[in-house]
């Protein structure tokens, strides 16, 4: 420790360089610093610089988190593409549901909830229920040819499924519908963009 | 020179290149949040094309940051 100069050592042989000594925080001599400071006397400059070194270090440890982030995206996609359309199935029967009418079923089996609505005396539409913008189930409103997510007052159209008002950005993913001797099946899933 | 080692720069100049880096650094990754929330906004839109590009662009920012955490490292 120096005793008589104005400076304290900032742990580093004294002969170096003065930028590489520091002042006490209040500016007085390191022989008027309390007790404790002349036991422990920290490098302030030191502290603040090894500081914002870690937290160099903590943001380069986010920028890996969203690299790997990223990188798990892409692998998805190769999984994806090797992955097969989901399997035909029976979903109702045509005369199950009255016009108006709506069902909850799952597709494929294990899959996504997702809503049958009939539309007409030969015509069904079928959609994921989950709402787009934050997963609430959305309910047919027929008499008005729309579908509503009640969460935050999202619109949907209910023959093709498009955004109408609320803070959806994206359609429903629709389900392809086909009729086949009095029943209702569902032959797979429309992916779309925004 | 004395025996002992003396680093390359002196504090102050060593202070002003941390804080340079440190807001390279800041920007970059604001850079990576950008591109990964728009990589996640089309990829559920249905546009998974963008997928291997975005990751390989987040790749080189870390790749951009890493090599400024060694150079700090390496100035002391």
């Amino acid at each position: 420790m120096n005793q008589n100069g104005d400076m304290i050592q900032s742990g580093i042989d004294k002969n170096t360089d003065k930028e590489e000594w520091t002042h006490a925080p209040d500016g007085r001599p390191a022989s008027e610093q309390p007790r404790w400071r002349q036991d422990f006397p920290i490098d302030w400059r030191r502290d603040e610089y090894v500081a914002r070194r870690e937290l160099v270090k903590f943001i380069v440890l986010t920028s890996a988190a969203f690299a790997a982030g990223q990188v798990w995206v892409a692998i998805r996609r190769i999984f994806r593409l090797s992955s097969v359309a989901p399997a035909a199935m029976v979903i109702a029967t045509v005369d199950e549901l009255a016009v108006g009418g709506a069902k909850t079923f799952i597709y494929p089996e294990g899959g996504a909830a997702r809503l049958l609505v009939r539309t007409g005396e030969a015509s069904f539409v079928a959609y994921d229920q989950a709402c787009t913008h934050l997963m609430c189930p959305v309910v047919p409103a027929f008499a008005q040819g729309k579908l509503h997510c009640p969460c935050h007052n999202g619109w949907f159209d209910l023959k093709t499924g498009a955004v109408l008002a609320g803070p959806p950005q994206r359609p429903l993913p629709k389900v392809f519908i086909e009729i086949r001797d009095g029943q209702v099946w569902a032959t797979g899933i429309e992916e779309r963009a925004s | 020179m004395t025996a002992h080692h003396k680093p390359r720069f002196v504090r102050d100049q060593r202070m002003t290149m941390v804080t340079g880096i440190l807001a390279f650094v800041v920007v970059i990754v604001i850079l990576q949040l950008w591109l990964f929330t728009a990589t996640v906004n089309a990829v559920l839109g249905g546009d998974w094309n963008i997928a291997w590009p975005a990751a390989l662009v987040s790749i080189v920012c870390l790749a951009l940051n890493l090599g400024l955490l060694r150079y700090l490292y390496q100035m002391e």
